[in-house]
């Protein structure tokens, strides 16, 4: 598994995956991230202070994958859809089966807004050489997934590294 | 959430108020579902420990993020805004776990456009162990009355 197979090094680079958002950027959502980590934020909560700082509600920036998140049912799809494609794309072309993301930056624009229907798009930046570590033997690779809002402004930047690996190597 | 900051009551080797929180079955599950985290993972466990080989489900890496948003918003207030944030899951946090979120205020600068930026070194630990190393750039208003929020284009370097 040293050579880096002919596909994936013409990956790196590409843009691809480029989609548009399922569903619009909703309040439910923001509640529920909200709630999930007890985040009592008035931006989220209150009309007055998202009017006087933001000229409107806004959604948490580190919501931003959430957007894009498929959904994990939709009628007529036969498989379901991968979140960051090219992660996956790289466990089945690369032959590891296992993956857990390390590192993760988030470099945010122009803030989220309900209503706002987003497009992403997936860069492979790099695929390192088979490592060993104690999960497994396996390949780190880094992913830039960018966001733009429906008026073609940048809203945020995720840059992943992930390692995928097989327990059993 | 305290009071809003201001970048001329923030000072080099501050430190932020540690946020500890008790992590139940719910809190993560909370956490995947609300991230739109449908993968088993992280809401059952046969699948964590067959498949991952961890001790039970574990945060998934949104919710991870969520929770260093807030811990920075609860200190800054709410004009602070996110510029970046890195972090690097080093362990996972189960059922059962407490988890604490600590930080420090690394750097304190004004940039070319006038905005006042705060570099924060985060941590977040169970017991002894550190299983999530951060850093973030968050936007504090310079003084009363600015906000970091109304900058757009070249005014916003994040």
């Amino acid at each position: 598994m040293s050579e880096l197979p002919g596909e994936v090094q013409g990956w790196i680079g590409e843009r691809r995956y480029e989609v548009e958002g399922e569903f619009d950027v909703e309040r439910g959502y923001v509640f529920t991230t909200c709630a999930s980590v007890e985040n009592g934020n008035p931006l989220f909560w209150d009309e007055k202070t998202a009017n006087d700082l933001t000229d409107g509600w806004i959604a948490p920036p580190t919501m931003i994958s959430v957007w894009f998140r498929p959904h994990y049912w939709a009628p007529g799809r036969t498989e379901q859809a991968q979140p960051l494609q090219v992660h996956f794309d790289l466990k089945e072309e690369l032959d590891l089966p296992e993956a857990v993301m390390t590192d993760n930056t988030i470099t945010f624009g122009e803030p989220v807004r309900p209503g706002d229907r987003l497009k992403t798009w997936q860069v492979l930046r790099s695929v390192s050489a088979p490592k060993t570590t104690k999960l497994g033997k396996g390949r780190f690779w880094e992913i830039d997934v960018v966001y733009e809002n429906q008026k073609g402004e940048w809203v945020g930047t995720e840059s992943y590294t992930g390692f995928g690996y097989r327990r059993d190597a | 959430m305290a009071e809003q900051l201001t970048l001329d009551r923030i000072s080099v080797g501050d430190r932020l108020p540690d946020l500890a929180i008790d992590v139940s079955p719910t809190t993560v599950v909370l956490g995947a579902l609300a991230s739109r985290d449908w993968r088993p993972m992280h809401h059952d466990k046969d699948f964590a420990q067959e498949r991952n080989g961890t001790k039970h489900v574990f945060i998934n890496t949104p919710h991870n993020a969520a929770y260093f948003e807030r811990y920075v918003t609860d200190w800054t207030g709410p004009a602070g805004r996110l510029g970046k944030i890195r972090f690097r899951m080093k362990d996972s946090v189960f059922p059962g776990d407490r988890m604490v979120f600590h930080g420090n205020v690394e750097s304190v600068e004004t940039d070319e456009a006038g905005c006042g930026w705060v570099g924060l070194k985060l941590r977040l630990s169970v017991g002894d162990k550190t299983t999530t190393e951060c850093e973030a750039r968050v936007a504090v208003p310079v003084r009363e009355g600015d906000n970091p929020w109304k900058r757009r284009g070249d005014a916003w370097k994040p």
